[in-house]
């Protein structure tokens, strides 16, 4: 199964951009090969409107079937969750923590947008 | 004839400028307030109002019995307010600008319009002045749409007073992009002359004719005027910061009527903006 996470960078070691649609990166880890790929966000990242709906596009077009970030708004959560995809709110620092958590089972996932939108 | 009254920064006096051109214009002219996120003109022409009518933008609603889930709607929005996965499409109204596109563009004819309220469009009229103002529901970020439904009032007027909103951007420009001369209010003040730069720079760019009026004139230096002598910009008029035009403006009422010497004064000022125009 794969998992996309934001990034601030290219590595698994790179911390967790806390932001959804205009993260810099996402990570999309593959938990059968434990291998990722580097998704560039920037398109989204400098949209004039609209930046969570395309992530979220993005996200379900990779084919993953979990997201964690550090947060998610309304509308994007609303394209997430009629794509069936789960979201994992997080507070670990780096990408390779929150897959941690989630393989341990630490990580719940979200009945709801954790924030507002533009937050 | 348009005249759009515009400025950089807020507050400078741009609706004190057009509402006294207005009352002094001497002929029916309409106004149209185009800052339809806080229309203020009506403050000054109290129980003005006759009439209010709904204005709306048209955005999609999808059929899902007709809808083959094939994305083009998705594909042609620029918006990102329409999303179509693998399943039937998502509409996010509050981002739709109402372009049309995805209800074009569908092969399956799965889409047609309906109006979503962003705002109402007021009328009325006191003496010589015929006000048309916008004034927007809150929580739409809709601006111009509005602004355009307002503007489509000039129809057969003879002059047509604008007050834009502050700013030099996309409100700004659907308000005096197509307007015969730009009056741009300002203070001399520091903030008065970088937002000036900023709305000179916007005029220039638009190519529109435009001068420069000089509110609270005396409260601070003489920077603006220099800027205005350096770019040569005309300073079609200077209002001098007087306590008594603030005590008159507080209680609603217009300078040109509570100080009838300044009728002359607009009245000058009415006359430099025709011949700049013929000029």
């Amino acid at each position: 199964m794969k998992i996309a996470v934001t990034s601030t960078g290219k590595a698994l070691d790179s911390s967790i951009d806390p932001r959804f649609g205009r993260a810099a990166y996402f990570i999309l880890f593959d938990q059968n090969s434990n291998t990722f790929e580097v998704i560039d966000n920037s398109p989204n990242l400098n949209a004039v409107q609209g930046a969570g709906i395309q992530a979220a596009e993005k996200v379900v077009k990779l084919g993953a079937k979990g997201l964690i970030s550090g947060h998610c708004g309304p509308k994007a959560f609303r394209v997430l969750a009629t794509a069936g995809i789960a979201v994992y709110n997080t507070e670990a620092g780096t990408v390779a923590e929150a897959l941690e958590e989630l393989q341990a089972g630490n990580l719940t996932q979200a009945a709801s947008a954790d924030v507002a939108g533009h937050w | 004839m348009k005249i759009a009254i515009a400025s950089g920064k807020g507050g400078t006096g741009k609706t004190t400028v057009s509402l006294n051109l207005a009352r002094s214009w001497g002929e029916p002219v309409r106004l149209l307030d185009c800052d339809v996120e806080e229309p203020n003109c009506h403050v000054f022409l109290p129980h003005a109002i006759e009439k209010s009518d709904v204005v709306t933008i048209p955005v999609p609603q999808v059929d899902e019995e007709l809808c083959n889930a094939c994305g083009e709607c998705s594909r042609i929005c620029a918006f990102n307010a329409i999303v179509a996965l693998q399943t039937k499409p998502l509409v996010f109204p509050e981002l739709c600008h109402g372009c049309g596109g995805c209800t074009k563009i569908c092969p399956q004819q799965a889409i047609t319009e309906r109006g979503e309220r962003i705002g109402v469009v007021e009328i009325g009229r006191k003496g010589d002045i015929t006000l048309v103002q916008g004034r927007l529901d809150i929580g739409v970020p809709l601006v111009p749409p509005l602004i355009r439904a307002v503007k489509r009032h000039a129809a057969g007027a003879e002059t047509v007073i604008l007050d834009a909103p502050p700013g030099t951007s996309c409100p700004v420009i659907a308000t005096i992009g197509d307007s015969d001369f730009v009056v741009l209010v300002t203070e001399p003040t520091p903030f008065g002359l970088h937002d000036l730069k900023l709305a000179v720079d916007l005029v220039r760019k638009l190519g529109l004719p435009f001068g420069v009026v000089i509110n609270r004139s005396g409260m601070g230096d003489s920077r603006v005027e220099d800027f205005c002598r350096r770019e040569q910009v005309p300073v079609l008029l200077e209002i001098p910061n007087d306590r008594e035009i603030a005590v008159a403006y507080s209680q609603g009422r217009l300078m040109v009527d509570a100080f009838p010497e300044y009728q002359a004064r607009f009245s000058d000022l009415k006359e430099t903006i025709c011949n700049l125009i013929e000029g």
